[in-house]
């Protein structure tokens, strides 16, 4: 009844989709201009000889050379190790952090008990506590992945408990007058309403967990990218620092993207500046 | 139906981290008694305390003093009985306008909730729009699917903060028609705080007159212009007028 025709607006969920999708993949293009245009002018700068070739080999050269380490098999094998550690300690970092942080985040009294603790040991600087790992967990992976999980911590925790209390106290109104139960509640309200930060959270903590791979390998390994680096300084093959830098890019940004995409799903209810950006463009 | 008998409301009291020396008399002593059916409307200067007696009859704050009972019940949290419009529509961004009208209704089986949320989006002229999301709507159209949240559950009381202060004269207008026409259909009672003393005597049976802080009954004034009412009709002109007189708006 009522249904008034001025204020309709186009229905949603309509239109676009495919022009969507074009603006994106150019958007992806454009990103990946700059950085074949440096590994142009690396080329050139290699082939020139302007920067010695034992500093810094050319891209063609340092393909080669991994072209190499892949056909022995071994490129494979350190990847899957720094992989699987920085895969352990991400998941053993973010299930302490989810938890701890879903417990303060909803109780007071937790909260004033067990915060400032987290607060004092943030400030320890992570790699501090090599020593410490070592002495404990011995040179092995326990200690290695201690460390990635301590790193991947701080950010997720930190995050989600500043998501849970930046909870609207309008909308937990809104819970009370529907009488919706804890569970609901929860469900409902307070996980959706978590999640942009909590997936922030977990972005940072990835790329902390990355950089806490390389220096649990660059510090003791015998496998993994960290340690094909040493190894490449150790016997002067620049091509391979070069190339496990690459890898350690690749690797990164990789993970990085399937967190984004499943943010880019479960947030797509979100009104933000990017998304007007790109409707501006299409 | 509805008794709001001697309720004061004071925020910071002894005891609470606020202290003492910065309580807040809010309400002091407010007397309404709104029938069954009936319209009231609560207008009054800023600071009043009127969204704070409105929070206290929704159960979402309790009174400091006083009681406030609902058809005999005293009030002690929100129920099923009585519905509550918020001055924003308070949608929750993630959810569609079906998933967020569902919110009221999740006690009840699953084939039922559909079917009453369905009826309750037709209610309000939004059935095109049951998936999107609320940044789609428009001002008002988020508004009326407020409404259709408060009125799935079927209330006997209907609530409403300021309902409409958001949105421009024209949709105000409209959602104002559309509902009284809800409240001719489905027999609820309906009080409401707004600061537009049009709207107040347009819509309402008896409008009291709020002053002071804290706040208190400063007058009532009922309403006998038989409704559709003109805005522009020289009674109802003649009543806004009496009500600014009362509010002492100078």
């Amino acid at each position: 009844m009522l249904a008034d025709s001025v204020e309709r607006r186009a229905a949603p969920g309509l239109g676009g989709t495919a022009a969507k999708a074009a603006v994106v993949s150019a958007a992806r293009l454009k990103g990946l201009a700059v950085p074949l245009g440096l590994v142009a002018v690396w080329e050139i700068v290699a082939r020139t000889g302007l920067v010695p070739a034992y500093l810094l080999p050319g891209p063609s050269e340092v393909f080669t050379e991994m072209a190499l380490l892949v056909e022995g098999g071994e490129l494979w094998e350190h990847i899957a190790v720094t992989v699987w550690r920085v895969a352990i300690g991400f998941a053993v970092g973010a299930a302490a952090a989810t938890v701890l942080g879903a417990l303060t985040g909803s109780s007071r009294l937790l909260r004033e008990l067990l915060d400032p603790t987290f607060q004092a040991l943030k400030a320890v600087p992570s790699l501090a506590w090599v020593p410490l790992f070592i002495l404990w967990f011995g040179i092995f992976e326990t200690s290695k992945v201690m460390l990635i999980a301590v790193g991947v911590f701080f950010p997720i925790y930190l995050n989600l408990v500043t998501g849970i209390l930046g909870t609207d106290r309008k909308l937990v109104e809104v819970a009370r007058i529907c009488g919706l139960s804890r569970f609901d509640l929860v469900r409902r309200i307070l996980v959706p309403a978590t999640l942009p930060s909590y997936l922030t959270g977990l972005r940072s903590g990835l790329a902390l967990g990355w950089m806490f791979v390389i220096a649990a390998e660059l510090m003791g390994a015998s496998q993994g990218l960290g340690f094909l680096m040493i190894d490449g300084q150790m016997t002067g093959r620049p091509a391979v620092i070069i190339g496990s830098l690459i890898l350690f890019a690749l690797a990164g940004k990789g993970s990085d993207a399937l967190i984004e995409a499943f943010a880019r799903r479960a947030l797509a209810w979100q009104d933000g500046f990017g998304e007007t950006q790109e409707a501006r463009n299409a | 139906m509805l008794e709001i008998a001697n309720v004061g409301k004071v925020f910071g009291e002894p005891g609470s981290l606020a202290g003492a020396s910065l309580a807040h008399r809010a309400l002091d002593g407010v007397n309404l008694s709104v029938g069954e059916h009936e319209i009231v409307s609560l207008v009054g200067t800023s600071g009043c305390g009127k969204s704070t007696l409105l929070r206290i009859v929704s159960g979402l704050d309790l009174p400091s003093s006083g009681r406030v009972t609902v058809d005999g019940h005293p009030v002690d949290g929100p129920t099923s009985e009585v519905g509550m419009v918020f001055q924003e529509p308070r949608l929750m961004p993630w959810l569609t306008v079906r998933e967020n009208v569902r919110l009221a209704l999740l006690d009840l089986p699953p084939a039922e909730q559909d079917a009453r949320i369905a009826e309750a989006i037709e209610d309000v002229g939004l059935t095109a729009f049951i998936d999107a999301f609320p940044r789609q709507l428009s001002g008002g159209m988020a508004q009326r699917t407020a409404i259709a949240r408060a009125l799935v559950r079927r209330p006997s009381i209907l609530l409403l903060d300021e309902p409409f202060s958001a949105l421009d004269s024209f949709t105000r207008q409209k959602l104002q028609q559309h509902l009284l026409a809800l409240w001719e259909r489905a027999r609820f009672t309906l009080v409401f705080v707004t600061h537009d003393v049009l709207e107040a005597v347009t819509l309402s049976d008896r409008v009291m007159v709020m002053r002071g802080q804290p706040g208190r009954n400063q007058r009532e004034i009922r309403v006998d212009i038989p409704r559709p009412r003109a805005r522009t009709s020289p009674e109802v002109r003649a009543l806004e007028d009496e009500i600014v007189a009362a509010l002492d708006l100078s």
